[in-house]
């Protein structure tokens, strides 16, 4: 395995958060997770 | 290096499920902690837990893909995926053997003085059934009328969702109690089941379903941190084939070292006798590899 693969995936998978990041997806991400998910935990 | 394995799977079990004042009227905490993913298998419906879970984040991503696009948004859980790959990227699946709270809490079950169990091979191809069916597949493409798909595998299969979130809430809230079904019935069993299992085999949940595990061992490969074996130098004791608690065999071929079954819990580098198993950490700068082998003392351990 080259030496500079992990820099390249590790760049790839910055670039992917930071875009994530931009479209507003943490939003997404805390709302879900402030909110307890009843069918998700199997009561309800 | 076991013992500091445990300290850091303590401490980071802790910090996992550091929200300590917890009060039946504000059961989950709704700090801006809960914005980051954290990179084990640890429930966002925990009242304990300050962070989200990257699973359940990013099954939920997928359940609305459809809905966002037809709304013209891009969101695809592509921020959950990507700090995912950035952590996975610099060490692999380290987190499962180092972070993850559940993970610890089958280590220490498989403690417990009981004949143990080899896992059978064949079971960890459930790994990708879990990953491409229950989490991807499923929540994407099964969508109700209005274009929202489920949460498959935090609703009908994981074990760590029920023992982290299902069983607390239910103790904190009588009110909940009333409204347990076969769903949850069913969810317990498996957690029961999971749980029983740990104590005769080295880590069920990781190496049969959990599909972090694999999206994070898919990266073993091509992380900056890896290990390395020189056959030349093996002594063929098996000790690896003995102590890996993944049963990755290497030393005959029969696995790459890092395969995505390796927790990487360095137990076959610390343990090898001839120092055939080193740990890498890919040179960025200079373009090349470099590893550490000149740290490694086992030669006078052995």
């Amino acid at each position: 395995m080259k030496s500079r693969t992990p820099l390249i995936f590790f760049l790839f998978f910055c670039f992917m958060a930071i875009t994530g990041i931009i479209l507003g997806e943490p939003a997404e991400v805390y709302q879900k997770a402030v909110t307890i998910c009843l069918s998700c935990i199997g009561i309800g | 290096m076991e013992r500091l394995r445990h300290i850091v799977q303590l401490i980071f079990a802790f910090v996992a499920n550091c929200r300590l004042y917890i009060t039946p009227s504000n059961p989950i905490y709704k700090g801006p902690l809960k914005h980051v993913c954290f990179p084990g298998l640890n429930c966002y419906s925990c009242p304990a837990t300050p962070w989200a879970c990257p699973l359940g984040a990013l099954q939920s991503a997928f359940a609305g893909l459809k809905k966002n696009l037809s709304m013209g948004k891009l969101n695809m859980g592509l921020y959950v995926l990507g700090s995912l790959g950035v952590v996975a990227s610099l060490i692999g699946r380290m987190p499962c053997g180092w972070f993850c709270p559940f993970g610890l809490l089958q280590d220490l079950l498989f403690k417990i003085r009981l004949p143990k169990i080899r896992l059978w091979r064949p079971l960890s191809w459930g790994r990708y059934i879990a990953l491409f069916i229950l989490v991807i597949a499923l929540p994407i493409f099964f969508t109700d009328k209005f274009g929202f798909g489920e949460t498959w595998f935090c609703k009908y299969l994981c074990p760590a969702g029920t023992l982290e979130a299902g069983v607390p809430l239910l103790i904190m809230s009588p009110e909940l109690r009333s409204a347990v079904g076969t769903l949850f019935l069913s969810k317990f069993t498996i957690m029961i089941f999971f749980l029983i299992w740990s104590m005769v085999t080295v880590r069920p949940f990781c190496r049969t379903l959990c599909p972090l595990g694999l999206i994070l061992g898919f990266f073993n490969r091509v992380s900056w941190l890896r290990l390395n074996f020189n056959r030349k130098i093996c002594v063929d004791c098996h000790a690896c084939e003995l102590i890996c608690p993944t049963d990755v065999f290497f030393a005959t071929g029969r696995d790459d070292i890092n395969s995505t079954k390796c927790i990487r819990c360095f137990r076959c580098y610390a343990l090898c006798p001839g120092g055939a198993v080193t740990i890498e950490f890919s040179s960025i700068m200079k373009g090349q590899v470099e590893d550490i082998e000149g740290c490694h003392c086992n030669q006078e351990q052995g």
